[in-house]
């Protein structure tokens, strides 16, 4: 038997960790491009009128969230796995030359999907589906690297010399037998130069759905990529990554255990809020609500079975700013695990859907929740990864607040914006006419826009100032000799 | 039983599968075969039409332009009668959209010309003050890929039975039909004969020539589709 501590191999998780930043700038970058168009229509001509095809924003909106969804955080969610898994599977990649084999394809072949989607995206060849715009070629390309993924989630817990599984590795094989099942049914299309023998785009495809079926598959998947993609793993990282830096034990096995099979239960129901007042029948629509209200329970669970984890260590808060941002991101995750419920109640959806509400809700947990986490992860995993101390705490510090405050001007102002437009849409004078044409609808939302877009330029503002933290750790800190095993020690 | 599944990845995957499979059986299956069905006036889209769509979605219209009126006095007041279900029996994919960034577009052919797309795709700003809608000058000069919306139509026609050269009710009690020519150079020239009598109704002469030359810009498209939006 072995007594010394066993040696990890990062090279997988230091690959997808450099893909989370790089993603991560592109995605937030355009994200500030298409915010400030909305408040100044004229940067839709950002590289001059003969480029103007793919600087506007339609062109770029596609590409703004799926490079944050299926780039920056996705990237996260692998760089972690390959990091969190060996760690409480307690076993390493280099034990197997195959996972290692596997684990490199994955990131190369996940890099040559970025390049297909980016290229495409530009081009303008989309299927139009929200979160799923790619063309049947990319997605076979995105099973394939899912299939590599989940072999490499498997082997390593086939190969494992821990018995039981940690609750971040059920949120892990969650995150793959979901995607996985929602990508695999809402993209089921006939590629049309087959079916009609050889004419037209050999890229194109028609979805297998029309209409009100259509919408009712494509929802259940887009909530549901939310569920899998932008909660499921990153409540993984959270389980892990909060104790491990806080040096406490997580606070309740029960409640994480309600929290986990409460989520997968309920999260797949609640796909129904997307589609209130819509030709979708009724009793899907009210189930979509009425699940989406006790969606609160294993949300707040989780959130509350990390906050009480730092029960008796609250100092840490204000002593570490990496525990501020778990903290924070817990947070998050419960403000907009409640407001997304208020969202759904069909009284309150029939004045927020189709506003700006939706996007500042949709942000306050992105940017609120898996922004900080997944950063915050990087932070925790830079030092061990790379046996060198964090470059700069101050540095992190002040991301911190310029973040904080980004996110804050960003939800606010979106708050504002879409109740003011869902009230005007409504409004009706003296005499039962519309009282306002939709332009007038349009051009009140100009300072919130404006806000907005500064809010977004400070979210990535702090973002850069991470990127650049994270290169100074590799780049200018002298190699420790041992890895670093207590709470992150981190230079003034 | 938690204890003895955090042991065994396999029954664990297994009972987390069948946990999140359930919602969409019990949800979506039942669904199907009653929603698919078309309402009487609702016809599938020509060459023209469905390369006018394709135009649409190149450009992610539905980023910002809702297609789906829901039954408030307010909407039905702005856009015209709410949205049934069987009027999008023949989109594929549909496209509600999630964002009235601008607004709804379902009834668009109702209240808006040729002439007004044309004019406001060129500028937006100058047909509505204060629109801070993107130009979209390219659509006047990029021809529309009619090849792949005739093989969208043969595709869907053998595939889904999408009525083709068939009878469809209209609302009056007639009948009407969308036809499917047999070959690319038929579909090339019924898309052309449409597209001919929506470059009439245009100004712009480049337009208008490249029609003359048998050239369909991506603009002509979509304009026709925008008028089938009814």
């Amino acid at each position: 038997m072995e007594n010394r501590p066993l040696e990890y191999d990062y090279s997988v998780a230091k690959l997808f960790m450099f893909t989370t930043i790089v993603l991560g700038i592109v995605g937030m970058l355009i994200g500030v491009i298409l915010a400030f168009q909305l408040a100044f229509p004229s940067i839709n001509l950002l590289l001059g009128e003969g480029l103007a095809e793919y600087t506007n924003f339609s062109r770029l909106r596609p590409l703004h969230t799926d490079a944050v969804i299926f780039g920056f955080t996705l990237s996260g969610v692998f760089a972690t796995w390959y990091y969190i898994g060996q760690r409480v599977l307690k076993v390493s990649m280099a034990e197997s030359g195959f996972l290692m084999f596997i684990g490199k394809l994955h990131f190369w072949l996940y890099v040559v999907g970025v390049a297909a989607v980016v290229v495409s995206l530009f081009m303008g060849i989309t299927t139009s589906k929200e979160y799923a715009e790619f063309e049947w070629p990319i997605d076979i390309a995105i099973v394939i690297v899912w299939v590599l993924w989940g072999i490499s989630v498997f082997g390593l817990i086939g190969i494992r010399r821990e018995r039981s599984l940690y609750i971040s590795i059920w949120y892990y094989i969650a995150t793959f037998l979901g995607i996985a099942m929602l990508y695999l049914f809402n993209n089921m299309e006939v590629p049309t130069y087959f079916a009609s023998g050889g004419i037209g785009a050999w890229y194109h495809s028609v979805s297998m759905y029309s209409g009100t079926n259509d919408a009712l598959v494509q929802w259940w998947y887009g909530h549901n990529a939310v569920a899998f993609g932008f909660t499921v793993p990153i409540v993984a990282m959270i389980y892990y990554f909060l104790p491990k830096e806080s040096g406490q034990a997580v606070y309740s096995y029960k409640l994480s255990l309600l929290s986990f099979w409460g989520l997968m239960f309920v999260y797949l129901w609640a796909g129904g809020h997307h589609l209130l007042f819509s030709t979708v029948p009724d009793w899907m629509q009210t189930m979509g609500s009425v699940f989406s209200v006790i969606l609160i329970l294993p949300s707040w669970g989780s959130a509350i079975n990390m906050l009480l984890t730092m029960k008796g260590e609250w100092q840490q808060v204000a002593s570490s700013p990496l525990i501020k941002f778990m903290v924070l991101a817990s947070t998050f995750y419960m403000f907009s695990t409640l407001e997304g419920p208020i969202q759904a109640i069909k009284s309150v959806n029939a004045l927020a859907h189709f506003t700006d509400w939706i996007v500042g809700h949709v942000h306050d947990g992105v940017l609120g929740w898996v922004g900080f986490m997944i950063m915050a992860a990087l932070f925790h995993m830079a030092p061990r990864v790379f046996k060198r101390e964090l470059y700069s705490k101050a540095l992190m510090t002040t991301q911190f607040w310029i973040q904080t405050l980004g996110v804050v001007l960003y939800f606010t102002s979106m708050w504002i914006a879409g109740i003011t437009q869902g009230m005007m849409w409504r409004a009706h004078d003296e005499f039962g006419n519309l009282a306002y044409s939709f332009i007038d609808t349009v051009t009140v939302l100009h300072p919130y826009y404006t806000i907005r877009a500064v809010g977004g330029l400070l979210y990535l503002i702090g973002f850069f100032m991470f990127a650049y933290n994270i290169y100074k750790t590799m780049s200018a800190r002298p190699v420790e000799e041992n890895e670093l095993q207590s709470a992150t020690p981190m230079a003034a | 039983m938690f204890h003895w599944l955090e042991k065994r990845p396999f029954f664990f995957a297994v009972a987390v599968f069948l946990t999140i499979a359930f919602a969409g059986l019990i949800e979506i299956l039942p669904n199907f075969a009653q929603a698919s069905r078309p309402t009487i006036g609702t016809a599938p889209y020509s060459t023209l039409e469905l390369a006018g769509r394709h135009v649409y979605i190149k450009n992610s219209c539905n980023a910002c332009h809702s297609q789906l009126i829901r039954p408030f006095k307010a909407e039905t007041d702005r856009y015209g009668h709410y949205s049934l279900s069987g009027e999008y029996a023949y989109d594929r994919p549909f496209l509600w959209g999630s964002k009235r960034t601008g607004p709804d577009l379902m009834r668009v052919g109702n209240y808006r010309t040729t002439d007004w797309h044309e004019n406001h795709m060129y500028d937006p700003a100058g047909v509505v003050p204060g629109s801070i809608m993107p130009a979209y000058k390219w659509m006047f000069t990029n021809i529309a890929d009619v090849d792949t919306a005739y093989a969208e139509q043969l595709t869907i026609e053998s595939v889904f039975n999408v009525p083709y050269n068939k009878p469809i009710p209209m609302k009056d009690g007639s009948t009407s039909t969308v036809a499917l020519a047999d070959s690319l150079e038929g579909a090339h020239a019924s898309a052309l004969e449409e597209a001919k009598l929506v470059a009439e109704d245009m100004k712009n002469q480049d337009v208008k020539d490249a029609v003359a030359n048998g050239q369909i810009p991506e603009i002509v498209a979509l304009i026709a589709y925008m008028n089938s939006l009814k």
